[in-house]
């Protein structure tokens, strides 16, 4: 536990010493204040929708970017040598890592809820529903991280991990938009393998177990998947 | 005992880079690995360190094995990797502070060894710097003070001085024999003069195997007196691939490589033992297969001639 803390920290640290994660936070409120403001300004709703649909798309790209240089800027300097050789356990390693990218994507969230406050001054708005949706959010940010970090465990190229973790994710985001082409059968299995389907299932306002389990397990696989990955250079 | 290897191998694929080592290290003992690059130092290293599994055999580090207790090796052990990789983004007291927590130092010592080994290692003047702004030097010190930080009972340093220039070389090496008293200390170089700076013993490796073993006076005085001649032929005639053989046939002679090869004519290197003078064996020989003699030279070996002779091919 004290090892997971140790490097999340410096993880962390890390990233707010570089300018990166300064720009990769004002780039993600950029785009969610855009469409926060045409949707409340241009078009005269007052309603977190049109940000709340769109934050899973900048998802897409945001946290493959987040997450791309996790392992594979420590394989490509060969520190990860330095730190598997330190009596911590691999898993250690892999928890620090997700949990340091998980919370620069829930600090980089964090900002949008002025736009929810500005909202309640305006008029009414579904609280329990927002909320939800902010806890979808964090859940699928952080099932990416995992497919992130275990791509990033593939290759000492960022610009690779980059795009395998961008793959995994374009995918499972994507399967659900193509249902309809699919027959039935095989519809109702790739319609729960989909992130979107238990995104807009929880952004309704309903916290679903089977959504919470559905998230939990695929993250708890992919970062299984990045143990054995590390664990490869043994074999 | 320190450290124990019996009968270890690791194979990358198909290819063996270690083929069944076995050696003991006592508590306290400087160990130099000497070798040419590619010839499984490293590769052993990374074994000791938990690092990699052999494919077969077993180490034991302060009596703990490295397969099935790796957390008590390594906190037993301080690890240089070769190329000594660092995060050069962090400054030098963060990144030691960083060490120190994963190497589980208790919270209430860090901060005292974190002076301890900031004065041993000299870093006391850059230690509020990124390591990316500091020199190769410095950058080593760093390296050597991130292995120490918890106080291991073994230091294992992979080419400690390697891409320095001649005097941080110095500057290193004086500090890796002042750190490493009391202090089991394996070390990895191709630089002869080194294991004979620092070492009390010297592992030579070649090919994935030890091919000598003992302390650097141990070593010349065993092989010393061994007689080494050298030897240039003309190419033509009937020098083919038996011509070695041939040579090695003559009655003293234990070891014979090709140093060389261009269009005009061959260098050999034999070894023949002790006190011997076979030159006119070798002329007669060269003149039964009617070859042309453009050289032969006979010295007694330097640990230098050992070295070279035991890693050529």
């Amino acid at each position: 536990m004290q090892n997971i803390l140790t490097i999340t920290t410096k993880e962390l640290r890390s990233f707010f010493t570089s300018p990166v994660a300064y720009i990769i936070i004002v780039v993600f409120l950029a785009i969610t204040g855009w469409f926060f403001t045409s949707t409340l300004f241009v078009g005269g709703f007052v309603t977190m929708r049109g940000v709340l649909d769109m934050i899973p798309f900048i998802y897409l790209f945001f946290i493959p970017a987040i997450s791309m240089r996790t392992l594979s800027e420590e394989k490509k300097s060969g520190t990860i040598e330095l730190l598997l050789t330190k009596p911590i356990s691999d898993v250690d390693i892999i928890l620090g890592k997700f949990f340091s990218v998980l919370t620069l994507a829930i600090i980089t969230l964090l900002p949008t809820i002025v736009y929810v406050i500005m909202l309640t001054m305006l008029g009414p708005i579904d609280p329990g529903a927002i909320f939800s949706a902010y806890i979808g959010l964090i859940l699928m940010s952080a099932l990416y991280i995992s497919i992130g970090i275990f791509s990033s465990s593939l290759t000492e190229n960022q610009v690779v991990a980059f795009i395998i973790s961008f793959l995994f994710v374009f995918i499972l985001f994507m399967l659900n938009k193509v249902l309809i082409f699919l027959p039935t059968s095989l519809a109702t299995i790739l319609e729960y393998i989909g992130t979107d389907y238990h995104f807009s299932s929880i952004a309704r306002g309903v916290i679903d177990s089977r959504d919470i389990i559905y998230y939990l397990s695929g993250i708890s696989i992919f970062l299984l998947l990045t143990k054995l990955s590390l664990e490869s250079r043994k074999w | 005992m320190s450290i124990k290897v019996e009968n270890l191998t690791k194979y990358y694929g198909n290819h063996p880079a270690v083929k069944n080592i076995s050696f003991e290290i006592n508590t306290g003992e400087i160990v130099g690995f000497l070798g040419p690059n590619g010839a499984g130092k490293s590769t052993t290293m990374k074994m000791i360190t938990t690092y990699l599994t052999p494919t077969e055999g077993k180490i034991s580090v302060e009596g703990n094995d490295t397969e099935n207790d790796p957390k008590i090796v390594r906190a037993k052990i301080g690890y240089l990797p070769e190329q000594n990789p660092l995060y050069l983004d962090m400054n030098v007291l963060d990144y030691l502070k960083y060490a120190a927590k994963l190497e589980s130092v208790p919270k209430e010592k860090i901060s005292s060894a974190l002076n301890r080994i900031i004065k041993d290692c000299g870093l006391d003047e850059v230690k509020h710097m990124d390591i990316g702004q500091l020199s190769k030097g410095y950058r080593q010190r760093v390296g050597l003070a991130q292995a120490m930080i918890h106080d291991p009972d073994v230091l294992i340093l992979d080419e400690p001085t390697s891409g320095l220039d001649p005097n941080q070389i110095i500057e290193i090496r004086n500090l890796i024999k002042r750190l490493g008293k009391q202090k089991t200390l394996i070390l990895s170089t191709h630089i002869l003069q080194e294991v004979q700076a620092v070492c009390d013993r010297v592992l030579i490796i070649n090919k994935g195997e030890i091919v000598a073993d003992g302390s650097p006076d141990e070593l010349q005085k065993k092989f010393q007196g061994q007689v080494l001649i050298k030897l240039t032929v003309k190419k033509g005639g009937e020098l083919n691939g038996k011509f070695e053989s041939e040579i090695k046939s003559i009655p003293g002679i234990e070891k014979i490589s090709q140093v060389s090869e261009d269009e005009k004519q061959l260098r050999y290197e034999i070894l023949a033992s002790k006190g011997s003078d076979l030159r006119e064996a070798i002329f007669n020989k060269l003149v039964e297969k009617k070859l042309t003699l453009l050289e032969l030279y006979q010295e007694t070996t330097s640990l230098e001639d050992i070295f070279r002779e035991l890693t050529i091919k």
